[in-house]
């Protein structure tokens, strides 16, 4: 889609202070990785909820040499990252791609490409609920100090009972990893089967919750580990004896589909992108 | 396999907007900005309250290009003002000095100054006008134009507060005045235990029901029951900015219209009774909210263990935009979480199965 820029509006929307600010508060998040950064979220021309964090990462960092990938659920046509593109463009005239290798800024809701990514490329991911322990405790006063303190007990103790009362681990995205020893840290709502992708990358990844008012990073070579007891390892989701109905890998992140007129079920990669280059080879 | 997270986003996005854009266009009759925000001053008072944004103008083309939608409205001026350099702060206003339109007490009779009942509905009978369907505006307007320019005009009084007498006999407790800067939540995440300027501004640009629906809660019994408006008043004030940063003058830049209210409540005092106030301050003439707001604000000052008493509770999710952006959310495809979720489920499912299974055979 060929979209001009708008010259109504300043480079990147935000005004130049704001996106400074946004900056400084990013650099902070990148030094204490995993910790997350308050800063003072602008309103955007799209809803709260929608990727607004990722939304001002990205129009902070991003320059005309940049080439902006954005993705939904692994979907780079996806509605709500056609939307986001749209804007980015609309009010920078930057390149966009689909192409994970080409791409220096990836913009993503709930998934990681499958392809590993380079120190050249930044991964923005969008947070709705940044805070880990939010699911043992709803008061963000009471988090902080937990986090302070590293007082962590609590969500242990949450995976624990969901292993007495289960068997094993019930939580699906969002699973809780702790970041060089120091922080607990929500990885966004990507699957689990993306928690092991944050573990010593080389890309540089940030998190933004708009909504939320959160920043944090977790930089190149830094040891991310999912939570999980000695004698109950940690486990991604299952998708044994399944594969990709276009491509046929049968090693990538699955969605489910239902054939509406046969009721049959069948599985396509969630990495619209990746399942491309497969059929391409 | 049509609504897969596949392709067709862009083109879909493309005709989506065009229908909005059907929908909009509604008739072939016009309703022009400046009627909007004239003839529907109540809805731009409370979408300028919402946004935090004081520009009627602004507030009636947002409404238009949204099918006066009052969320949408709102997030269209809040966007706009991301984008705009924040240059300076207004300088204090003292509401004394507001050129009144209407105030009124439900606690004294005879307040001095006397209480002007100025424009309200509250004592109109709610029934349908049919008349309306018809009238004409030019000769409604000329009317009233006439009506108005026979008025004599009085001096601008000043009006003192309310609680000042109430104070002056030491039954409310008298504060230093605390001119520390305050917190702009706007610029900075909102930190607990808030500040009370971060309270109140929280509050003055929360959703006009949402904060209606907690005083209400309040009065109900989740709180200090039935607090009594000490007085409510509407009307201009003007604002002005710092000249430059060293100097003592200021520019006037114009006038806003505010409604301010004053609760009291009775409260304990070591062995004895007081009152306590809890004030309201928002933009435009939007009585309901600035009363709401004064009965949260004294609930959040007092705490305690109801739901409005719990200042994390209340200032977190009034916002327009942020609620409501995130409850639209929900309708994004949520396909990779939901296929997590699937998984987990089925997984202990199998899991039981197997168990049951098992102890069946043991059992044969």
């Amino acid at each position: 889609m060929k979209i001009k820029r708008n010259e109504e509006y300043n480079y990147g929307f935000l005004d130049e202070g704001s996106k400074k600010e946004i900056r400084r508060s990013t650099l902070k998040a990148v030094a204490i990785p995993g910790y997350q950064v308050p800063f003072g979220s602008r309103e955007l021309p799209i809803g709260r909820g929608w990727g607004t964090g990722g939304i001002q990462l990205t129009l902070s960092l991003i320059g005309p040499s940049d080439v902006l990938k954005v993705i939904d659920q692994g979907s780079d046509e996806s509605v709500n990252a056609v939307n986001i593109k749209k804007f980015v463009k609309l009010c920078t005239g930057i390149k966009t791609t689909t192409d994970t290798h080409k791409a220096t800024i990836i913009q993503s809701r709930h998934r990681i490409p499958e392809i590993p990514l380079k120190n050249d490329q930044i991964l923005v991911l969008q947070v709705p609920i940044p805070e880990p322990l939010r699911i043992v405790e709803p008061k963000e006063e009471v988090t902080k100090k937990m986090h302070a303190e590293k007082d962590y007990a609590p969500i242990w103790l949450q995976l624990y009972e969901s292993i007495i009362k289960y068997g094993k681990v019930t939580i699906s995205t969002e699973y809780p990893c702790t970041v060089e020893d120091r922080y607990i840290m929500n990885p966004s709502p990507i699957p689990k089967f993306d928690n092991p992708k944050l573990n010593m990358s080389e890309c540089l990844y940030l998190f933004g919750a708009g909504r939320e008012k959160k920043i944090y990073a977790i930089p190149p070579y830094t040891r991310v580990e999912s939570l999980a007891f000695d004698d109950v390892p940690f486990e991604k989701e299952n998708f044994k004896g399944k594969k990709c109905c276009l491509c046929g890998s049968c090693d990538t992140y699955l969605d489910e589909i239902f054939n509406s007129e046969t009721g049959e079920r069948y599985y396509q990669c969630s990495d619209t992108s990746y399942c491309r280059e497969v059929r391409s080879r | 396999m049509a609504y897969v997270a596949v392709s067709g986003g862009e083109e879909a996005i493309e005709e989506s907007i065009k229908l909005l854009k059907y929908y909009r266009s509604g008739t072939n009759k016009d309703v022009s900005l400046e009627a909007i925000e004239k003839k529907l001053s109540l809805l731009v008072d409370k979408v300028m309250s919402e946004a935090g944004l004081y520009s009627p103008m602004y507030a009636a083309l947002a409404l238009k290009q949204c099918e006066g939608s009052t969320e949408e409205a709102v997030f269209l001026l809040r966007a706009y003002r991301s984008t705009l350099k924040r240059s300076c702060y207004t300088n204090v206003v003292n509401t004394e000095d507001m050129r009144i339109v209407r105030r009124i007490s439900a606690a004294f009779k005879d307040i001095p100054g006397g209480q002007i009942l100025g424009a309200t509905y509250d004592y109109t009978h709610r029934l349908m006008n049919f008349n309306i369907g018809n009238e004409k505006s030019r000769r409604l307007y000329k009317k009233m134009k006439e009506k108005i320019s026979r008025q004599r005009e009085t001096e601008v009084k000043k009006f003192g507060r309310v609680s000042d007498l109430l104070k002056n006999e030491g039954l409310i407790d008298k504060y230093e005045e605390d001119n520390s800067k305050p917190d702009d939540v706007t610029e900075n995440l909102l930190e607990f235990p808030a500040s009370r300027s971060a309270k109140l501004q929280t509050l003055s640009r929360a959703d006009t029901g949402y904060i209606s629906g907690l005083a209400y809660s309040v009065l109900r019994g989740f709180g200090q029951v039935h607090p009594t408006v000490g007085e409510l008043r509407t009307g201009y004030v003007e604002i002005e900015v710092p000249y430059s940063d060293d100097s003592d003058e200021s520019i006037y830049i114009g006038e806003i219209l505010i409604t301010e209210a004053e609760s009291l409540n009775q409260s304990e005092d070591k062995d004895q009774l007081k009152l306590s106030s809890g004030y309201g301050a928002v933009f435009g003439r939007n009585e309901n909210k600035a009363i709401a707001m004064s009965v949260l604000d004294y609930e959040l000052e007092k705490g305690g263990d109801y739901p409005p008493d719990d200042e994390e509770f209340v200032l977190m999710h009034g916002d327009s935009i942020e609620m409501n952006g995130f409850i639209s959310h929900l309708k994004l495809p949520h396909y990779v979480t939901f296929q997590s979720k699937l998984d987990a489920v089925r997984k202990t499912r199998n899991e039981n199965q197997e168990q049951e299974n098992n102890n069946e055979d043991q059992a044969q």
